[in-house]
């Protein structure tokens, strides 16, 4: 585009050498407003990743030792890894991750498909409906966290409310229950993100040709099926974006898993986030808290990459 | 990518937080502290500090820290700290200022402490703290105990207690409580409440010896000793005396639980006292302080500190008058009046103090003429974090249900301190 524009106004009024160089420097300009960017982003993210592995090499504790001692901090880790009586922090934060990961991504999937197409039906009020659903997003995670926690603790809220209507053999105590904690951050997750996955769902279907869609009616095709074979089949970009968005707000997750079960009670609310933290910073084990990270990082990679493969090869086809 | 972006700004965030701190061009004149009293009492006693130094012609400078907690600030201060740009001082806690001592971060501010005469004054086992290498590098604000329990007066006397004087007689007190259905112990369920509860436990069960024995020796024969498992099935007794919906609770409103009388007794530390006080209560008048019962004699202990950094010639003067204003008499008494603490230095008069602090001073003075003054396992006073934190797991485990019975409880917390050393 860039040379549409400038090519005809060089002509008149430049002799040639210095159009070209010109239209070069309009060439790299792009990448020239890129490159702090680029270069920011290769330091700060790819050059502290190899920080990290190169740390959780070493034997540093409060403070960054140089001294590599090899796999130790790994082999630590692994033993952890099977040590379910009891339950070793790392294994009952892989647990924790698996449950909390999976019911957060597939419901906030599921609700947010369902409520978008329940949107999309041209009801009345959708302006005014969009919004509510959207909203929670706009709260952070401590808030949801904290306000959760306060409204399904059984002492002061929802159970307490039931048993003040009546129905006192009600109970609801997961919150207090170290086993069932994790659920109650589910909850609370989903809760909040939920009505954003509604919103890329909703600008999805807004944006499927009205054509294809007739095309189908005139075949036809009723309106379970016009979705399950038309329409969420269009919709893959949409999954895809949402799922990665998903999977990565579920493996950062920090604030909501230690607002919701107040500093994880018998250590049965760890995250691989918060084992992370807890051990490089407060527990002054960095080099198993690095390792801890690289090990988060593996199992995205082992997840995301087969998945991004398989995307963009269909796409290129 | 941007998953990968996201992992790493996890991994990252702490120390990007830390480096975000804007290096300010260091005024000879001005000291910069980092610390999280920035509400309430604890605030007002520390602008008499403030107060002290802008009288020696000093400017106080806060040193910004984003959140409220000190696990923040420490994260903020490494990240200064390893960016080589210290502040002057620092609130520090227990071995983490051991840790700065020994990479070499801090000063040395000997001179003074020579010309005061601090090492007389200050607690010997505190001195570990603030000495490293024989050169004194920190200064204590205050000593905090943990071994209190905080009764509500009205429900005593409704009940009819005594105070308790053994383990046995606490728990007959507490089933006095729930017979009279009240909630007999307010306990915030999570894991730095239980252990801080369980020091308590230790000391009274085994004796202050065993707990030094146990906690500041290592020594493994007490570890798995059949004290250590009575003292744990001990833990285990006072599961029963709590309400159902005590995991994960806040310290402070288990306090208000006191506060209000729907508990009679917390076991916690004396930063207790503060929430009584907040809530315009009076010791001996409104609620009562006793040692947990069977430690009476013994302070287990931790302690504020401020850690004075190694800081280049021209911010040094600013530096000494800074600890010098932290030591004096009438700073330690204003402020730990107000902290519910009791003052760090030995020779305070106790006259400004309620009759929880007069109680509080004249313990740590035995305590410490008779070697009973030990550092806190829960809060980081006894061992390093790594270790603290292993303590913390198998207490909470164990409390929780999930280790089962004393005599694997035992065999965990060895194993935990194996791994973590």
């Amino acid at each position: 585009m860039t040379e549409l524009t400038v090519a005809p106004l060089a002509d008149v009024t430049m002799p040639r050498p210095r159009r070209s160089l010109r239209g070069r420097m309009q060439g790299a300009l792009p990448k020239l407003v890129l490159a702090p960017s680029f270069a920011a982003i290769l330091v700060f993210v790819y050059g502290f990743i190899l920080w990290t592995f190169y740390l959780s090499f070493t034997n540093s504790k409060a403070f960054m030792n140089p001294n590599l001692v090899g796999l130790s901090t790994y082999q630590k880790l692994w033993t952890w890894t099977f040590e379910t009586d009891p339950p070793s922090n790392w294994y009952t934060a892989i647990v924790n991750m698996g449950l909390f990961g999976g019911l957060y991504v597939f419901f906030c999937l599921a609700l947010g498909l369902t409520l978008a197409i329940l949107i999309d039906q041209k009801i009345r009020g959708e302006g005014f409906l969009r919004p509510i659903y959207l909203y929670p997003l706009a709260l952070s995670f401590i808030v949801t966290g904290t306000a959760w926690k306060l409204f399904l603790d059984p002492g002061i809220g929802l159970e307490k409310a039931v048993h003040d209507w009546g129905w006192t053999s009600f109970k609801f105590d997961w919150v207090v229950n170290p086993r069932m904690m994790i659920y109650c951050v589910a909850i609370a997750g989903i809760w909040a993100s939920s009505g954003f996955v509604m919103a890329l769902f909703l600008a999805g279907l807004r944006g499927i040709d009205g054509e294809i869609l007739k095309a189908a009616q005139i075949d036809g095709a009723s309106g379970f099926a016009m979705y399950r074979r038309i329409i969420i089949p269009i919709m893959r970009p949409v999954f895809f974006s949402a799922l990665i968005i998903l999977t990565h707000l579920a493996i950062k997750s920090y604030d909501l898993v230690l607002s919701v079960t107040g500093k994880n009670p018998g250590g049965a609310a760890e995250l691989p986030s918060t084992f992370m933290y807890s051990f490089t910073f407060t527990r002054n084990q960095m080099a198993v808290g690095s390792a801890s990270a690289i090990i988060m990082l593996m199992a995205i990679a082992a997840i995301m990459v087969p998945y991004l493969y398989s995307e963009l090869r269909e796409k290129s086809q | 990518m941007k998953f990968r972006t996201m992992l790493m700004a996890s991994a990252m965030l702490a120390s990007a937080a830390g480096f975000a701190v804007p290096a300010q061009a260091a005024d000879d004149k001005e000291v910069q502290m980092l610390h999280w009293w920035t509400s309430g009492g604890e605030a007002a006693a520390l602008n008499v500090l403030k107060q002290d130094l802008a009288k020696e012609g000093y400017a106080w400078k806060d040193v910004p820290v984003a959140g409220g907690g000190g696990e923040g600030a420490m994260t903020a201060l490494k990240a200064m700290v390893a960016a080589g740009n210290p502040p002057t001082a620092s609130q520090i806690l227990g071995y983490f200022a051991i840790d700065y001592a020994e990479a070499g971060k801090l000063g040395d501010i000997t001179s003074l402490a020579t010309k005061e005469g601090w090492d007389k004054v200050v607690p010997k086992a505190l001195q570990k703290f603030t000495i490293t290498n024989g050169k004194w590098d920190a200064v204590p604000v205050n000593i905090h105990s943990v071994n209190w329990i905080w009764l509500n007066k009205a429900v005593m006397e409704k009940i009819g207690g005594t105070e308790p004087k053994t383990f046995d007689d606490f728990i007959a007190l507490l089933d006095k409580a729930k017979k009279a259905g009240v909630i007999p112990l307010a306990l915030g369920g999570q894991p730095w409440q239980e252990a801080t509860l369980f020091d308590s436990v230790v000391a009274s069960t085994g004796g202050i010896d065993f707990y030094k024995k146990a906690f500041i020796d290592l020594d493994p024969a007490a570890l798995k000793s059949d004290t250590m498992k009575k003292a744990f099935d001990n833990l285990a007794k006072l599961k029963a005396y709590t309400d159902p919906n005590f995991a994960g609770r806040d310290w402070n409103l288990a306090t208000a639980m006191v506060i209000k009388g729907d508990a009679l007794v917390q076991v916690m530390g004396d930063w207790a006292k503060g929430e009584f006080v907040n809530a315009n209560q009076k010791a001996d008048k409104d609620f009562l302080c006793y040692r947990f019962p069977g430690t009476d004699g013994s302070v287990i202990y931790n302690t504020d500190m401020f850690a004075m950094f190694n800081v280049p010639a021209d911010r040094k003067a600013a530096q000494l008058a800074l600890a010098d204003a932290t030591m004096s008499i009438s700073f330690q008494s204003a402020f730990n009046v107000v902290k519910g603490s009791v003052p760090a230095r030995m020779d305070v008069p106790d006259t400004a103090f309620d009759a929880c602090g007069k109680k509080g001073i004249a313990d740590v003075k035995a305590a410490n003429a008779d070697g009973k003054f030990v550092g806190s396992m829960a809060q980081n006073y006894a061992q390093p974090p790594a270790i603290a934190g292993a303590y913390h797991d198998v207490v909470t485990k164990f409390f929780h249900g999930e280790i089962k019975t004393s005599d694997s409880a035992v065999t965990e917390l060895i194993k935990a301190i194996d791994a973590a050393k």
